[in-house]
């Protein structure tokens, strides 16, 4: 389903160029459980971003459900990541104005859904994540645990095929993180393909997959 | 993105930043209300203008002795000059379409009725003034048609001058002394105001040759021609030209059509109200620049969330449009608070302070309002352009 082939990624940082990824060649079946491990800077979060058509490669291919998505416009990749990606942030990432509610319904309504629709998905979906009595509730209102279930509802309320986590406990503790992965490994028992960025050898034991990066690069797949 | 959903999300954060918004708007609303009112006392003063001057009908040509070469009333009589003579009106009457003539001519006299004096307005005038000019008689009747050279010694009384000098007392059939000589009283007029600071009813009305003679006048000041309605004006005027030079040998005389009149007022009124919308347009620009600040601040400090919409799906396109939309519905909100303000105002001033006429014209209203979203629409697009340019991974990461 997703299909990376020496792919490159530079930074340029001041007159210094950063390799990010350095010939990444990566494939991960559909329904897979992967879990994304390894020291600060090493390239998990480009890899992340590369995967969910927020960043291009500077070479390389990258192809998505057979589809080759380097050569596509900008919003041909917006389309694309309403529709078939989710993205969960590790800092949440929830307009701080904008009720539990609104923020899950937001990507519905770039996605031009009419109201009706996106009140019920959204009730269904709080409901199904333990939050429906929170629904009106603004993020400082919510604690750690269940702002990011909402951004997990926002992330899946348009049935995405991949949800890409980026440190998604990172700002949690151990209780409410729990319960976070939770949330995610039902979500890939149902189908959905879960690539998670961790510093939590715990958390990486419980993948069917780990990857392991290392300067760039992937040391080791298992 | 639906046109609802982008609404309600602008709204949603201009009602977030209560305070910012609110000043904001009150920015265009000020400009929007100070041009819809500006606009509308400088409409209401033409509009007034134009009423004085045409209150005495528009189908008029004047003609005064003298040759002036810009367009006004001259009063003096130069010496190689040819009077305008009783013979002349005659003459002029005889234009095919001419309706009616008046004679003019004016001074200032004492009238005397009993102990009472009162220096006054003496209008010299033929028997056709009263329709012509478009003023009533209240009561008796005006001057009669007699034989203009040998008029009898009546007169007709502004209202002002029956009140202040009669009183109670009936004016009619009484006589009065004017300049020493003594009218007998057949009417009184009603009551028609000033008109550009000439008091109409502080007047008195003689026929023509008896003024002449009383203010050792040889010349009329004016004779005014009714011409039927539907005529060109051109045309009548350029016959009494012809004829006039015809009889006078030279064009010594001052032809005035009440088209040119209107013309030159209107024009001189339409800078005014001009001049008067460029000062709120400036007002306008400000309030302008006030929503390209906060826009430009409100997607500085909204750089994440920017971040967030572009990872959730929202294109460029769309990032563009919503803070555009955002600018728009600060400027509209602004332009319709101003609208209401300004002609509000304009209303509540024109209420309050008569003499001081107004009159909102409201498709400059609408202009105001379209310009206000035209407004927030040019100040949100460089603030939103920037947003939308935003790489969405620097802007993740801007927390
Ligand atoms: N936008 C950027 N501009 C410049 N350099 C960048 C940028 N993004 C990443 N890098 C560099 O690329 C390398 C990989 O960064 P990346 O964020 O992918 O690491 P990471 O594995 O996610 O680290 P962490 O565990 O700390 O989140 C780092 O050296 C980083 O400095
Ligand atoms: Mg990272």
């Amino acid at each position: 389903m997703i299909s990376l082939t020496r792919i490159c990624r530079e930074f340029t940082v001041g007159d210094e160029r950063v390799a990010a990824l350095r010939d990444v060649d990566l494939e991960i079946g559909s329904g897979e459980y992967v879990a994304v491990m390894g020291p600060s800077g090493s390239g998990k979060s480009t890899l992340l971003n590369m995967i969910g058509l927020l960043d291009r490669p500077d070479s390389g291919s990258y192809l998505l459900e057979g589809e080759d998505m380097t050569s596509l416009s900008g919003s041909q990749q917006a389309a694309l990541r309403r529709h078939k990606i989710g993205f969960v942030f590790q800092f949440f990432h929830l307009v701080p104005r904008m009720s539990a509610a609104e923020n899950v319904e937001l990507p519905m309504i770039l996605a031009g859904i009419d109201s009706g629709e996106r009140r019920r998905r959204v009730g269904e979906t709080l409901e199904a994540f333990g939050i429906g009595n929170r629904a009106r509730h603004r993020p400082d209102q919510l604690s750690g645990g269940q702002r990011q279930r909402v951004a997990i509802a926002r992330a899946v309320i348009m049935q995405p095929r991949v949800l890409l986590a980026d440190e998604p406990t990172g700002n949690l503790d151990r209780v409410s993180g729990g319960e976070v992965i939770d949330i995610l490994e039902d979500l890939n028992r149902s189908g959905i393909t879960l690539i998670m960025v961790t510093h939590d050898p715990e958390l990486g034991k419980r993948a069917g997959r780990r990857i392991r990066m290392v300067d760039g690069r992937i040391e080791s797949d298992s | 993105m639906r046109q609802r959903d982008l609404i309600r999300l602008s709204l949603g954060s201009l009602v977030d930043q209560r305070m910012r918004s609110f000043l904001t708007i009150l920015g265009i609303a000020v400009g929007i209300a100070s041009v819809v009112l500006l606009t509308s006392i400088g409409e209401g003063v033409r509009r007034f203008m134009l009423s004085e001057f045409t209150q005495f009908g528009t189908n008029l040509i004047g003609i005064n002795p003298g040759k002036t070469s810009t367009v006004g009333v001259s009063g003096a009589i130069i010496n190689n000059v040819r009077p305008l003579s009783i013979a002349d009106e005659e003459a002029l009457r005889q234009i095919p379409g001419v309706i009616d003539t008046v004679s003019v001519v004016q001074g200032n006299a004492p009238v005397e009725w009993r102990q009472r004096s009162r220096r006054t307005n003496i209008l010299g005038t033929g028997p056709a003034a009263s329709t012509v000019w478009q003023i009533r008689v209240a009561r008796g009747r005006f001057l009669p048609a007699d034989d203009q050279r040998a008029a009898r010694a009546l007169v007709v009384l502004g209202s002002k001058v029956a009140s202040e000098l009669f009183r109670e007392v009936s004016p009619l059939g009484q006589v009065v002394r004017i300049g020493g000589e003594r009218y007998r009283v057949v009417g009184v007029m009603e009551s028609k105001g000033q008109m550009l600071g000439f008091d109409l009813d502080d007047a008195v009305y003689i026929p023509t040759a008896r003024a002449m003679g009383l203010f050792n006048q040889e010349s009329l000041m004016e004779i005014d021609l009714l011409y039927q309605a539907g005529l060109q004006s051109k045309t009548v005027a350029d016959q009494a030209r012809r004829m006039l030079i015809a009889r006078h040998g030279a064009e010594d005389f001052t032809i005035t059509t009440q088209e040119e009149m209107l013309d030159v007022l209107g024009s001189v009124l339409d800078i005014v109200t001009l001049a008067v919308g460029g000062l709120g347009a400036i007002s306008l620009l400000v309030g302008g620049v006030g929503i390209m600040t906060i826009m430009t601040i409100a997607v500085t400090e909204r750089t994440p969330e920017v971040g967030l919409l572009r990872a959730i799906g929202a294109g460029r396109g769309q990032i563009l449009q919503l803070f555009i939309g955002e600018a728009v519905v600060l400027a509209a909100i602004g332009g319709f608070c101003g609208l209401v303000a300004g002609a509000g105002g304009a209303w509540l001033l024109g209420a309050l302070v008569p003499e001081l006429p107004t009159h909102t014209p409201w498709e400059y209203a609408l202009y105001a309002e379209i310009l206000a979203a035209a407004i927030g629409l040019l100040a949100g697009v460089l603030p939103a352009r920037h947003a939308a340019g935003l790489d969405p991974i620097e802007a993740l990461r801007a927390e």
